[in-house]
Order: C-alpha cells, then sequence, then structure tokens
C-alpha cells in the first residue's frame, strides 16, 4: 500500500518568530527554516511502516514556495521514494491545502494520509482534519500509536484526559503527536542517494484549486511583553512574598 | 443571528470549557445555542440550561455519540449548521477534532484558538507559539471557531433555558471506539486551576516526581504540569504537557520547576497572573518570564516549600 505524507515548511523551532514593525506579518527573511516537527514525526512513522512490510511507497507532498523542495529532499533523505512540489509563493490556508491534497489523493489513491497535528508557524491545527472531511474518510488525530491492520488501522491518541483508542476503516487520515515516534537523523549516503529521487512540480492550478485566503488578517502584533520580576533568596523569602504581596496564596 | 457552542462534556457532567467558550460565544453579540451530543447526556444538557445567557439547549443522543468522536460529530453539527451564523467550541483535544471536520463539510475557513473577540466577524488569536498574535477577520457566511478557554472567564448560572432534542444525524461509520485510559485524580484538571506546579526534565524519574512535585500540589490544593521533555521521559502522563502542543493554561499562579523555559514550554503558561521558577541555572530563560525566581535545586527547595506552606497555612 501507498502512503502519502504532506511536509510543510516552516521556521525552525528553535527559532523565536520576530514580529515586523509594521504590523504586517512575521518576518521571515535570513530566517532559518525547517521541516514542521511535527511532520519529521509522520514521516518516520511511514518508513516505519514501510520498514514493517506493511507499506511499499511513501510520496511526500509540500505545498510552498521553491525552497520547500528542500524541505521534501530531507523527507526524501530520511527514507521517502519520491515527491511532488505544489509550488506557490501566496500564504495557502489549511482549507486550501486540504482540497490540493485531495486532488493528489484522487491521483494517488493512498490507503493512508499522514500529516503533523499542527503547523509550528500558523499553530492552525485543521489541515489533516479538513482532508479527512473532504476525503469523506475516518480520522486519527494527534496519534502517540499507530496499529495498522487489515483494512483498518488503531489509532491511539493524546486526548485532554488521558489516552483514547480508535479504529478507523482503511483508506484513512492519521495526524501526529509528540509521542509517536523519534525521528531518524538522514545519514549522508541516504541524503547522496535523495538528490536522485524524482520530485514533480506542480501548480495548485493543475488541481484546479483556488488558493484565494477566506481570512483577512488585518494585523500581526508582539504579544503583550511580560516584566521579569527579581529573584528571591530563599524559599520563605518566596512564601512570604506570594502571600503578602501577590495574594495568591 | 444565532451561535451554536457545541458543548463540551462527559454526558454525565458540562465541562467548565464550555462555560468559558459561551463566555466568548457570548461577546460575538447574537443568542446562543447549546449543542449537547452524546448518550445518556441529560445531566450535562440540563447543566448547560443553567448558564446564564443561553437560549436554548439542543440533546442530540445515539449510540455513535457516546465518544465525540469526530466523524458522527460533525455530521450532526453540520446538519444542524443551517440555521445558525456562527459555530463555536472550545479548543480541546475534542473540538480541535472534530471542528476542521465541520468547517471543512461546510467549505469554511476556521479560525483556531481565538483569544480574544473584537467584532462578530473579527477575532485575535496566536502564532508562532504565541509570539506573535494575528487579528484576522472572517467573511465567511457562517463562522466556524475554536476559543482558547485560558482567555476567557466561565459564564456562570442563572439561566433557565429550554431544552429540546433534535434528531441525529446518520453515523458515517468510518470510525468505532476500542478503549480509553483516563487519568484519574483527585486534584484539580490542569485548565481549571488557580494554581498549578509543573515539573519538568530535572525531576529525573517519575518517582521523583512524585515524590517532590506532587505532595506541594496537594498542599497548595494545586493542579499538576510537566514539560515535554519530563513526559517524553514518562516521568508525567501526556495530559499534563503544558505548552505550544500540550495544554495552554493561565491559573494565579504557576510554578515551574526544573523547567528551563523554551518558547514551547512559554506558549502554554506566560498568561499566568503570578510565575514562580525554581532552577539552579540563574540564566535559564523561565526566569524571563517569572514574577519570583528562585535559583536554587529543586531537591531542596521544594521539600522546603512544603514546610513553609505547612507554616502558612497554620
Ligand atoms: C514541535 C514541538 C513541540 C513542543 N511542544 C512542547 C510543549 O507543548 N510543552 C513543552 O514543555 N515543551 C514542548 N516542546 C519541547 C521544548 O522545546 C523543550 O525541549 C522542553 O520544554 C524542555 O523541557 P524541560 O524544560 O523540562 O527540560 P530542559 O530544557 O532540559 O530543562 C531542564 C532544566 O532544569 C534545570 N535543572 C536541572 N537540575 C535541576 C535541579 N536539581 N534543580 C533545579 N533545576 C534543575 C536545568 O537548569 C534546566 O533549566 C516542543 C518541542 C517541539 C519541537
Ligand atoms: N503547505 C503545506 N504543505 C504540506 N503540508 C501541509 C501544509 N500545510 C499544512 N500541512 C500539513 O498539515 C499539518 C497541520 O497543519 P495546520 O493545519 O496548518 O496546523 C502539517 O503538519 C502538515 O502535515
Amino acid at each position: 500500500m501507498k502512503i502519502l505524507v504532506p511536509v510543510k515548511r516552516v521556521i525552525d523551532y528553535n527559532v523565536k518568530a520576530r514580529v515586523k514593525a509594521d504590523g504586517s506579518g512575521v518576518d521571515l527573511a535570513n530566517v532559518k527554516m525547517s521541516m514542521n516537527p511535527f511532520d519529521e514525526i509522520s514521516v518516520e512513522e511511514a518508513i516505519r511502516l514501510k520498514e514493517a512490510g506493511k507499506a511499499d511507497e511513501i510520496v511526500i507532498v509540500s505545498i510552498g514556495p521553491a525552497q520547500a523542495a528542500e524541505t521534501i529532499r530531507t523527507a526524501l533523505a530520511m527514507g521517502g521514494d519520491r515527491g511532488i512540489l505544489v509550488k506557490t509563493d501566496e500564504t495557502v490556508e489549511p482549507l486550501a491545502v486540504a482540497k490540493i491534497l485531495k486532488a493528489v489523493v484522487a491521483e494517488e489513491s493512498p490507503e493512508l494520509v499522514i500529516l503533523g497535528k499542527q503547523a509550528i508557524d500558523d499553530d492552525s491545527n485543521q489541515t489533516g482534519q479538513m482532508l479527512a472531511a473532504l476525503l469523506g474518510w475516518g480520522q486519527g488525530t494527534f496519534a502517540s500509536k499507530v496499529d495498522l491492520g487489515d483494512g483498518s488501522v488503531d489509532v491511539t491518541r493524546e486526548i485532554d484526559g488521558g489516552l483514547q483508542t480508535v479504529k478507523l476503516t482503511l483508506p484513512a487520515v492519521v495526524t501526529t503527536d509528540l509521542r509517536l515516534n523519534e525521528p531518524r537523523y538522514a545519514s549522508l549516503p541516504n541524503i547522496m542517494k535523495a538528490k536522485k529521487k524524482p520530485i514533480d512540480e506542480k501548480s495548485p492550478a493543475d488541481y484546479g484549486v483556488d488558493t484565494t485566503p477566506r481570512l483577512t488578517v488585518l494585523k500581526t502584533a508582539e504579544p503583550a511583553a511580560r516584566q521579569a520580576g527579581g529573584k528571591v533568596a530563599s524559599v520563605a523569602e518566596l512564601v512570604d512574598k506570594l502571600k503578602n504581596e501577590a495574594g495568591v496564596l | 443571528m444565532t451561535t451554536l457552542l457545541v458543548a463540551e462534556h462527559s454526558n454525565t457532567a458540562l465541562s467548565e470549557q464550555t462555560a468559558k467558550a459561551l463566555t466568548a460565544a457570548t461577546a460575538m453579540g447574537a443568542d446562543v445555542h447549546v449543542l449537547v451530543a452524546g448518550k445518556g447526556c441529560k445531566p450535562a444538557a440540563e447543566a448547560a440550561a443553567r448558564l446564564a445567557g443561553v437560549a436554548k439547549v439542543l440533546v442530540v443522543e445515539s449510540d455513535a455519540l457516546e465518544h465525540q468522536l469526530a466523524e458522527p460529530l460533525a455530521a450532526v453539527v453540520t446538519e444542524l449548521a443551517s440555521g445558525y451564523d456562527a459555530i463555536v467550541a472550545a479548543a480541546t483535544t475534542t473540538g480541535k477534532n472534530f471542528m476542521p471536520r465541520v468547517a471543512a463539510l461546510l467549505d469554511v475557513m476556521q479560525i483556531s484558538d481565538i483569544v480574544t473577540v473584537v467584532s462578530p466577524d473579527t477575532f485575535e488569536r496566536p502564532i508562532y507559539a504565541g509570539n506573535a498574535i494575528q487579528t484576522v477577520q472572517s467573511g465567511e457566511a457562517k463562522k466556524v471557531i475554536t476559543v482558547r478557554t485560558a482567555g476567557f472567564a466561565a459564564t456562570g448560572e442563572g439561566g433557565s433555558a429550554a431544552i429540546e432534542d433534535a434528531a441525529a444525524a446518520a453515523d458515517p461509520a468510518l470510525s468505532s471506539f476500542v478503549g480509553e485510559e483516563l487519568s484519574k485524580s483527585d486534584r484539580p484538571e490542569l485548565t481549571s486551576a488557580k494554581i498549578i506546579i509543573s515539573g519538568g526534565r530535572a525531576l529525573g524519574s517519575k518517582e521523583k516526581f512524585e515524590e517532590v512535585i506532587v505532595p506541594v500540589a496537594d498542599k497548595l490544593g494545586a493542579a499538576v504540569g510537566a514539560s515535554r521533555a519530563a513526559v517524553d521521559a514518562g516521568y508525567a502522563p501526556n495530559d499534563w504537557q503544558v505548552g505550544q502542543t500540550g495544554k495552554v493554561v493561565a491559573p494565579e499562579l504557576y510554578i515551574a520547576a526544573g523547567i528551563s523555559g523554551a518558547i514551547q514550554h512559554l506558549a502554554g503558561m506566560k498568561d499566568s497572573k503570578v510565575i514562580v521558577a525554581i532552577n539552579k541555572d540563574e540564566e535559564a530563560p523561565i526566569f524571563s518570564v517569572a514574577d519570583y525566581g528562585l535559583v536554587a535545586d529543586l531537591f531542596d527547595a521544594l521539600p522546603e516549600l512544603e514546610k513553609e506552606l505547612e507554616k502558612v497555612q497554620g
């Protein structure tokens, strides 16, 4: 079976985003960009399923600028088989991403699509669920365990109260949470090999998807800054201040 | 103009997250109907009817809705959507699961995790782990919105809305419930606690976490939280994780012990009223958001804190 893994190129998780002075957005010029961390987990999970003999091809897809090809290349170096870059310099909202992915699914017919639960730039946590809805498939979101069976998949999900396991009929959509696995680093020989793996280039128009944003961003601002307080010298002083100064005990 | 608020509940009880999301829904100005979809969920519906300002409670019951699985729940909400201009739910793991499904079925772009209602069509939401706040306007005919409940106070009781039954949509039968492991605790829930004490990687083991953090929590009547590192290492369960991709909290008092203060952790707690950091590294970034910083070894400081609390609590 085939697995489709959508990966997004985002600000590196170690970099603190800076808001542009004119309020028009976040400054990404000369900022380190990487694969969305949850998507690395998705790629790793797909590779493990292939290594376990449960999948035979992993297709990586990214919607973004020309540089998103590097993100696809990283996933191919980890163990993906081939890539599809849907090239656009515009911001594409999760709903439009889901529509493009739906069209890719129609062409590729994967049995499983594994996405990240959340992109760490827009923090939307929407795309996988939207894709599942548009396809009329079941969804296993925030997965900490994926158990692929015959015709179905059991997904253990991280929920507010603990863990929940659901069974989904295949084909299905899974979104990954942090505890699903620890993604591997690509080895040098695999990075070299990945250079020869094919990446198809497409555009949103090839899939007939209108990516015009539905939402208007009026402004992007710095959050209210928090003043650091002082240090206390002892536990006794801490308790005294919490009780008598802050009034929270 | 009417807003549909989809309740978060356990069938037998209404979650406080619903009362908080109601505050946001009410701020949008229209009448609010609350949907309680579940199985044997009359008690939750009755509790929803008592919330101030609720105009009507709709109850939908079916076997498929018992565990709030996304596919049947989204089918119910989508079918009811034609009568509403906005659909709102708390951004809990349940809300985050079914709401984007509703949005896609309605061909609407969802606005996730709002922290402020600026006007009925304009909202503020954090992006980039809370390092930027976006003001977004929706031109969609229907708005689909999830609410970051830490930013809203709970609406109180005092209402007596009518409760009406509504028909359940057909279950798309794409998924089924297999089982769950819910953490049981007598301590307050993270997202509604007034005081939280969280432990990080520095704790070193599950045993130490329980030995050092938990007794202080019990003294304070606090909920217990953890960093991702502590959860990954198995010192604490996943549902204790505070942060960008865990729970977002804003208690009166947040105590971070042995937590460095990574961007992703700060995203989940920096709106707390008072922050205390206990860390042996005086350069730790957590001190930059702390009102009170104590540079100390937590294995000395926390047992001492327990004793000092005993003194002031008499
Ligand atoms: C996609 C993504 C999502 C993430 N989401 C989250 C999230 O939701 N929540 C989250 O918390 N993290 C999240 N993280 C992880 C985050 O980046 C950090 O790795 C994590 O928060 C670190 O946890 P920590 O502070 O416990 O550990 P460390 O960074 O290792 O810090 C341990 C601290 O303990 C101190 N210390 C050590 N011994 C003692 C002692 N005896 N007494 C006192 N202090 C001591 C040290 O000085 C240090 O500051 C995420 C990361 C990624 C990539
Ligand atoms: N532009 C994109 N290209 C490929 N995958 C994407 C894109 N945007 C979102 N995704 C996928 O959807 C997941 C959730 O993103 P979001 O809904 O934006 O938080 C990500 O982890 C990716 O797997």
